[in-house]
């Protein structure tokens, strides 16, 4: 039988062979096609980078007058130091980090634990408390921001980067979905032998579990991070002192107060965006991959 | 009589020894689960109820409460700027979503087909990375009707005058819409990359060997097969178009003339410009209501177009 499949396997290879060339011809022509059309939309959707950049070289003049131009005539470095002084971006820089990366940390033990209780631990109540965190998800962010606001003006965490910081550290519905399905897919063997060695579930979850939720963890901790880094709403309602302001608050300022100067607008911006389009390209591949692995939209 | 005496003395022992598992588990589960747990409780459970409360009364952040009942409802909803807001949101909507999946879709087939997607993926996903702010400090210097870069384009390359963009009432949805488009195209581009590759490749070659041209090939393969990853991004589209907030505040401010006030524009105006907490409630939940009744009609369309038979 399998002899018989393979004798015949050839000449219906060989009769088909004349068509697959046709076939690879148009085929090519396609590809060729769709890679023009690819490289008019990377054009599109690279151009405004290339053109923040192209400008924010350009005197103040020829940038109004000559914008389609790609030679800055002359080159003018002086937009940096000139945009880096006219705002606190140092401090702008440091804050945003550092929120950003306590956020993250915090954020990535406390959903691995109760990711772990929702997946490990029978406890009363435990698929009431599941389906909660499970419906806070569908409840958009605008009808709990008011009262929020308000608890942090009790707290007296207004105007604090507390009330960015704890907020996101304890809550994120979402993550502890992610943890609680990667770790139920963890074989359960792994913990059994820790237990028979009298490990208790504290030691079960540092020495067993955690190590075991790198890949969850490194998706949402980098879709944490760029959250963090580029949100607007919430610092823009809680914050209101200058020197306390995250990257976002502070370009949105520099917009304000500098309508007029393009170049050095965008030097400001590149200022603000390389960072995070250096890790970007760096880390493309785990970015990407957690988007299509999640579903999440950044 | 012994035997019987040992008997209930193990099942005694065993009781005993189910209660503190049940006793421990309880302790692990509450312990692991606490810093969640007071985050839920404090950001969301908390708050829900805070702005049902809130939606009731009128308050500005500092004197008396007074109890209202549904009047913020119904001031709202009979709110003119309410109703700019809506009407605006809308029309984005309409462009957005449909323009942003149908690119993304496109693109998406596209790359499925070629070689060297990586870099391609690298530079369409980039604007999904940058700060909203940044994009559209960007753009607005793009879209300038004296000098920007497109309407200079458009008059020295095709001599055609551009519009006004963002300071013509008529153009300023249209233009806020292309750059959310171009901002968040990368994203949905990757997440139908994703359910293209999970498209088993015998169903292709089988409709390929039974004659399938091309075109037949996505209407009654491809495109079946990608409803439920179509769904997906429908459903969160618009949600999130709803939401639109960072892009008018940037680049118009709700201008000109409210012409791109949004429904988020106006919660954030009446909750913290103007401090009347109720009626920002009021409109917040109405907000909430409208989604929710989007996305149900969607779940209660979903059968007649979603195939979830693979």
């Amino acid at each position: 039988m399998l002899q018989e499949a393979v004798k015949t396997s050839k000449p219906v290879f060989q009769a088909r062979r004349p068509r697959q060339k046709q076939r690879s011809i148009a085929g090519s022509m396609l590809a060729a096609l769709i890679h023009v059309l690819l490289i008019i939309g990377a054009i599109i959707m690279a151009g405004p980078f290339i053109w923040m950049a192209v400008t924010s070289l350009k005197e103040d003049s020829q940038a109004f007058q000559d914008p389609l131009s790609l030679l800055p005539n002359p080159i003018v470095w002086q937009n940096y130091p000139a945009s880096l002084q006219a705002m606190p971006f140092g401090q702008a820089y440091w804050n945003s980090f550092y929120i950003a990366i306590v956020v993250v940390a915090c954020e990535l033990i406390t959903t691995a634990m109760a990711g772990y209780a929702f997946a490990r631990i029978r406890f009363p109540g435990r698929n009431i408390v599941f389906v909660l965190f499970l419906a806070t998800m569908m409840i958009p962010f605008q009808l709990t921001i008011i009262p929020r606001f308000l608890i942090m003006q009790r707290l007296g965490w207004l105007d604090n980067h507390l009330a960015l910081i704890v907020p996101a550290a304890l809550f994120d519905a979402f993550g502890v979905f992610l943890m609680r399905q990667f770790i139920l897919g963890i074989p359960k063997e792994l913990e059994e032998a820790a237990i028979i060695d009298g490990a208790n579930r504290w030691q079960i979850f540092w020495h067993v579990i955690l190590p075991l939720l790198k890949p969850p963890m490194a998706a949402l901790g980098i879709f944490t991070f760029l959250g963090q880094w580029n949100s607007f709403f919430v610092p823009l309602i809680m914050l209101s002192s200058p020197d306390l302001y995250t990257v976002p608050l502070l370009l949105n300022q520099f917009r304000e107060q500098y309508t007029s100067q393009w170049a050095l607008m965008m030097a400001g911006s590149m200022i603000a965006v390389l960072p995070v389009l250096l890790v970007y390209v760096l880390g493309q591949r785990q970015i990407i991959q957690g988007i299509a692995l999640t579903g999440l939209k950044s | 009589m012994r035997l019987q005496l040992d008997v209930s003395a193990m099942k005694a022992s065993v009781h005993r020894n189910r209660w503190r598992r049940t006793l421990s588990e309880a302790f692990w589960g509450g312990f692991f689960l606490l810093p969640q747990l007071i985050g839920l409780v404090t950001f969301s459970l908390i708050p829900l109820v805070i702005v049902l409360w809130l939606s009731l009364v009128h308050w500005d952040g500092l004197g008396e409460v007074q109890f209202v009942g549904l009047q913020n409802f119904i001031d709202q909803l009979s709110d003119p700027n309410l109703r700019i807001a809506f009407v605006n949101t809308t029309i984005y909507t309409l462009i957005t979503v449909p323009g942003g999946i149908l690119l993304a879709l496109l693109v998406a087939l596209g790359l499925n087909k070629v070689r060297g997607k990586t870099i391609y993926r690298i530079i369409y996903f980039m604007p999904v990375v940058t700060s909203s702010v940044a994009t559209g400090v960007i753009w607005l210097w793009l879209l300038n009707s004296d000098a920007g870069f497109i309407n200079v384009l458009l008059r020295s390359w095709f001599n055609i005058e551009g519009p006004a963009w963002l300071i013509d009432a008529h153009w300023v949805i249209p233009s806020i819409s292309i750059v959310s488009i171009w901002s968040s195209l990368g994203s949905n581009m990757v997440i139908f990359l994703a359910g293209l590759q999970n498209i088993p490749s015998t169903y292709i070659e089988a409709a390929r060997i039974d004659g399938a041209n091309r075109f037949q090939l996505f209407w009654k393969v491809t495109l079946p097969l990608l409803s439920p990853t179509l769904f997906f991004i429908t459903v969160l589209s618009i949600i999130s178009s709803f939401q639109v907030f960072d892009q008018t505040f940037v680049m118009t401010q709700g201008g000109p003339d409210k012409a791109s006030y949004t429904i988020v524009y106006h919660i954030y105006n009446l909750s913290f410009r103007q401090f009347t907490f109720g009626p920002a409630s009021a409109s917040a939940m109405i907000l909430f209501a409208v989604l929710l009744v989007l996305t149900l009609i969607q779940f209660a369309f979903q059968k007649r177009w979603v195939n979830y038979d693979l």
